[in-house]
Formats: structure tokens, C-alpha cells, sequence
């Protein structure tokens, strides 16, 4: 069984996981991710049914806690971080268009 | 000198913990240039802690079972006021306002951090090449890899710079540098040290752990890092292992199991150190005896999904807004895209490609949920040989220390992790330790597994190994004479 990745699925998956790849790039990783995929398509030829897939090696529940306030980080502190901060809050660029 | 020696020494107050800093200091000074297994030495806060700590002991206060010890810590762990990058551009200039729950451990066991070791990107890699700032050397051998992820943390415990280190395994990352640079390294049970302030790659994997050059001194720092804290919803409600005290007690009648499996494709030497490694546990009473367990050789391509996937999701925080990198565009998409393509490195990029493809419309089932219930089959597998056995015994990884650009094939890479994927995928805890002398006079590790929360019995196997073993742990010889102490 062979799989392969094209050009246009590279560039479709590309914008799902916001990277702006060169074209270089975009011909490197077809190829590249196409050997990796051929090697864990194995995966597929093996017998799973009825096995319940691990999501996790523990058995976990959920962990709550005490709806008390307790002290966190100041938000001078969080916004020394960041790239561009006005009005203590992140400011990034424009998400919607202007209005029609 | 030991981490014990130098505790035993530093809490009876005949040797300051001062004295024990400028020690590392001036190794890693003299000696780090050649191997560049540190980003950042904080040599001013170094000493000043060590300061802190000498007036405390001074006042008759308990300074802590580390006391004076320096160690060094993988650049992915979150440390206040001292950068952290993880290896990666996107990460450059950021100051993380929080400490790591092990970091803040160390500190108040007396541990004293001297620097931030070198990594592959965010964790991804089995050589330090993926470092955004260059890689870092093998001190048995400057044109060798340390391996990775960890292999800063590995090459400054086998230099002699400092006696223990701190590093992350989500696949191998603390026990495949380990065997390269003859070290012990320790990938405890999922959940038995905290996480809060590792920054996460793949997090049903993901765990904490030791590097040290001997067996007891690993057990004595997984002491310090283990148990349960509440920042961490992973985290084992359980009170920390006693490991040192147990350290002695032999492996007497203990069912030691060989991986005949991990053997096929492993080195000459690699197959020899196991079996000679076999031999003596065996004359140390254990009852040793092969085993077959095919199933865990599908580990390898069950891992190469579940960990981008994960990786995919939780590396998107990385969007030029709250912290790191911005390169700055007309809309927050365009924004997003540029920092991210401006920001990862080439192995980061393919794993979030690879993650993002398996977790696609379409694909979902085939890949991610495939590789899931084959996660499945591989602890059912270790259950069955678990019924048999305490613990089990193989390589750590297939060869010696590889050279720089030896394994340019990303698969090729990949396959380095082999023999230590399994137990991340099934929560175990597994460790390395430096065993014998390989081909070109290179170090071996014997890898150690064990089922969940079983650290107890694992370091009792290892001590035996250590003892056995026909080099001396802790005296990496063939070190070069430009990094030799």
C-alpha cells in the first residue's frame, strides 16, 4: 500500500495549520510527509476491531476544585509578554473586513 | 563529585555551596564553548542562591536534600524572570512570568539552577540539529551527536559540568541521550512528576524526568521532583516513591524478561551489551529469559500520529498575539501564518503539517483513530508480558551516537526511538543506563522497563547494572581532552 500527499494537499493542509509555506517548502514537504505517511499507513493493514482506542495511558476523572478566588497572575505582568498590547488588552490586527 | 557527595557535604557544612557553584561554573565556562550544551548559564543568580543557601545553613536551617547541588535545566521548562525558548525562534525574548512546579521543587530542596540546556525544537528530534541556535556536541566525541531531545541536558551530566540535569521524554528524549552520552537518564510513570510549566508538545505522552551519573543520584533527584501538585490535572494523587533507600536490596528471584524484538535491528555491540547485561542480572539471581513482544515495534508508526496530532493542536497557541514572535500583516490570518512560517524551524513545521493531515476531515479515523487503538494493543501487550515478568530489559536505542548529518531522512531520525516509544505510549516508566563501550568507543545504554508506578524495582535493577557494568558510570572516559575535567 502507497499513500502519497500532492502539492494541493500540502497547501490545503498548510492553511489549516496557518503556515505560510514557501514553495520550496511545499515541494520538500510532499515529498517528506508522503515517506513518513507510506511508513504509519502500516498501522491501517493491522486487525483493530473492536479494540477501544487510548486516548490517554491514565484513567482519568475530571479534577475540581473550589469555586474560591485565589490570587493569579497580575495583567501587567501576562501583557509584558506580548507582541502589542493597548487599553491592557492584546491588539492585533483586523479580524473582519470593512463593512460593505 | 556525586549530587550525593556534594548534598552530604554542603548539609554538613564542609563544603559551602558556593564553592560547589563556581565549580560547575567554571567547567561549563572552560568547557561549553566546545560543546555548546547550554543556551544560557545564570551564572549572577547561581551565586547569588548558593549565597542564600550558605547564610541559611549558617543559621542551622535544613538547606534540603539537594543542598549546593548544581543542575541544569531543558530550555522547555518555564523558569521566572530567565528566558525560555524551547530551542525556537517563536519563543526568543520571551520571560516566562511562573516558574515550572519542578523548578520551584529544586529550588527549596537547595537545588541551585546554573543554566538552560539546548534541545531540538520544542522537543522534536533525536539529535539537537532541530535547535533553532545550532546544536550541541557529544562529549565522547565533538563530530557525534548527543541525541535528543535532551541533549544538552545529557552532554553537561556526561562533561562533568554538572552531576544532574533536567530533561522531558515523550518519546525517548531523556533515555536515547542518555545512552549516547553514557549517562543515566529516567522517564518516570506518566503522572508521577508534575508537568505544570513543561511547555507541552504531546501531552498524553509528555513526562518529566532525571539525568544524573549514577543510578542513586537519579533516584535522589526523582525523589525531590516527584508527587502530586494540583496545577496539574495528569498528576498522581499518590505520595512520592522511596527509591534510594530500596536502592541496595537486590533483585534476588526477581523475572527479568529480554526483548528479543529490539534486538534485530540493534548494533552488534548494542546486541552484545544487553546480552552481557542479561548475564549479569542473571548472577545476581534475578530469573532472566527472552520474550517476544512483536507488537510493540508498531509503537513506532502509532507514535508518528499521536504525537503531531497533539503537537498540532498545542503548538497553535503560537499566533503572534499573547507572547514570542509577531511579523505583522494587513489581517490576523495573514498575521498568524507569516509568525508561524517566520517562527518554526522544518521539524516543527512537518509535525504540524503530518498532525494537522492525520486529524483532517477524512482522515481522522484512518490515522489519528487507528493509531489510538494501537496504543491500545501495545499496553495490552505489555500486560501479558507484565504477567510474567517484573521487569523487562533491551536496548535504549538501536546504535551509538550517530554523526552530525548522518540521519538527514526524517524517518531514518525517527527510528532512533524504536525501543523507547512503547513505554510513552503505555505510561511506563523506563530508564537508561550507560552499560558498556560500543563500536568507535562509544557508550551504551541498557534500557530498563517496568509497569506503571514501578520506579521502586526498576532502580534496583539499574543499581545492579550499574555495578556490573564494565564501564564506570560517572567517569565518561574518552572524554576530549579540550572538555576533560
Amino acid at each position: 500500500m502507497s499513500e502519497t500527499i500532492g502539492r494541493d494537499e500540502v497547501i490545503y493542509v498548510a492553511k489549516l495549520a496557518r503556515l505560510d509555506l514557501t514553495e520550496e517548502e511545499t515541494t520538500l514537504f510532499a515529498a517528506q510527509l508522503s515517506s513518513v505517511i507510506d511508513h504509519v499507513a502500516a498501522l491501517r493493514r493491522l486487525d483493530t476491531t473492536g479494540v477501544r482506542p487510548t486516548s490517554h495511558p491514565l484513567e482519568l476523572s475530571n479534577v475540581l476544585r473550589e469555586d474560591v478566588v485565589v490570587p493569579s497572575l497580575d495583567r501587567d505582568v501576562v501583557l509584558a509578554s506580548a507582541p502589542a498590547t493597548e487599553d491592557g488588552k492584546f491588539k492585533v490586527p483586523s479580524i473582519l473586513g470593512e463593512a460593505p | 563529585m556525586s549530587a550525593i557527595e556534594i548534598a552530604t557535604a554542603v548539609r554538613a557544612g564542609e563544603q559551602s555551596a558556593r564553592s560547589a557553584v563556581e565549580g560547575a561554573l567554571r567547567a561549563i565556562r572552560e568547557g561549553d564553548g566546545a560543546l555548546h550544551a547550554f543556551l544560557l548559564v545564570t551564572e549572577e543568580s547561581a551565586l547569588e542562591r548558593a549565597d542564600a543557601l550558605d547564610a541559611a545553613i549558617a543559621r542551622g536551617e535544613d538547606p534540603g536534600s539537594l543542598a549546593g547541588v548544581p543542575i541544569a535545566l531543558k530550555d522547555n521548562l518555564c523558569t521566572i524572570g530567565v528566558p525560555t525558548t524551547c530551542s525556537s525562534q517563536i519563543l526568543a525574548g520571551w520571560i516566562p512570568p511562573y516558574n515550572a512546579t519542578v523548578v520551584a521543587k529544586l529550588t527549596a530542596a537547595g537545588a541551585i539552577a546554573v543554566g538552560k540546556t539546548n534541545l531540538d525544537e520544542f522537543a522534536m528530534g533525536s539529535s539537537t540539529e532541530n535547535s533553532a541556535f545550532g546544536p550541541t556536541r557529544n562529549p565522547w566525541a565533538l563530530d557525534r551527536v548527543p541525541g535528543g531531545s535532551s541533549g544538552g541536558s545529557a552532554a553537561a551530566v556526561a562533561a562533568g559540568f554538572v552531576p544532574l540535569a533536567v530533561g522531558s521524554d515523550t518519546g525517548g528524549s531523556i533515555r536515547q541521550p542518555a545512552s549516547l552520552c553514557g549517562v543515566v537518564g529516567v522517564k518516570p510513570t506518566y503522572g508521577l512528576v508534575s508537568r505544570y510549566g513543561l511547555i507541552a508538545f504531546a501531552s498524553s505522552l509528555d513526562q518529566i524526568g532525571p539525568f544524573a551519573v549514577s543510578v542513586a543520584d537519579a533516584a535522589l533527584l526523582l525523589e525531590v521532583l516527584a508527587g502530586h501538585d494540583r496545577l496539574d490535572s495528569t498528576s498522581i494523587d499518590r505520595p512520592a516513591p522511596k527509591l534510594v533507600e530500596s536502592l541496595e536490596e537486590g533483585i534476588s528471584g526477581l523475572r527479568v524478561g529480554v526483548i528479543d524484538d529490539f534486538l534485530t535491528d540493534a548494533s552488534t555491540a548494542t546486541r552484545r551489551a544487553v546480552g552481557d547485561a542479561a548475564s549479569a542480572l542473571s548472577a545476581a539471581g534475578a530469573l532472566v529469559d527472552h520474550v517476544a513482544i512483536p507488537a510493540l515495534l508498531d509503537g513506532l508508526a502509532s507514535y508518528y500520529v499521536i504525537a503531531p496530532a497533539e503537537a498540532s493542536s498545542n503548538l497553535s497557541r503560537y499566533d503572534g498575539v499573547r507572547y514570542g514572535l509577531r511579523v505583522d500583516a494587513d489581517d490576523v490570518e495573514q498575521m498568524n501564518s507569516k509568525t508561524r512560517a517566520a517562527g518554526f524551524g522544518a521539524e516543527v513545521k512537518r509535525r504540524i503539517m503530518l498532525g494537522t493531515f492525520a486529524l483532517s476531515a477524512g482522515y481522522y479515523d484512518a490515522y489519528y483513530a487507528q493509531a489510538q487503538r494501537v496504543r491500545t494493543l501495545i499496553s495490552e501487550a505489555f500486560a501479558r508480558a507484565y504477567s510474567d515478568f517484573d521487569v523487562l530489559i533491551g536496548p535504549t536505542t538501536p546504535g551509538v551516537a550517530f554523526r552530525f548529518g548522518e540521519k538527514s531522512d526524517p524517518l531514518a531520525m525517527y527510528l532512533s526511538d524504536l525501543y523507547t516509544i512503547p513505554s510513552n505510549l503505555a505510561g511506563h516508566p523506563a530508564m537508561s543506563v550507560p552499560f558498556a563501550l560500543g563500536e568507535d568507543q562509544l557508550p551504551v545504554g541498557v534500557q530498563i522497563l517496568a509497569p506503571a508506578l514501578r520506579e521502586v524495582v526498576m532502580f534496583r535493577v539499574a543499581a545492579v547494572l550499574e555495578s556490573a557494568a564494565p564501564i564506570g558510570v560517572g567517569a565518561p572516559i574518552g572524554l576530549p581532552e579540550s572538555v576533560a575535567r
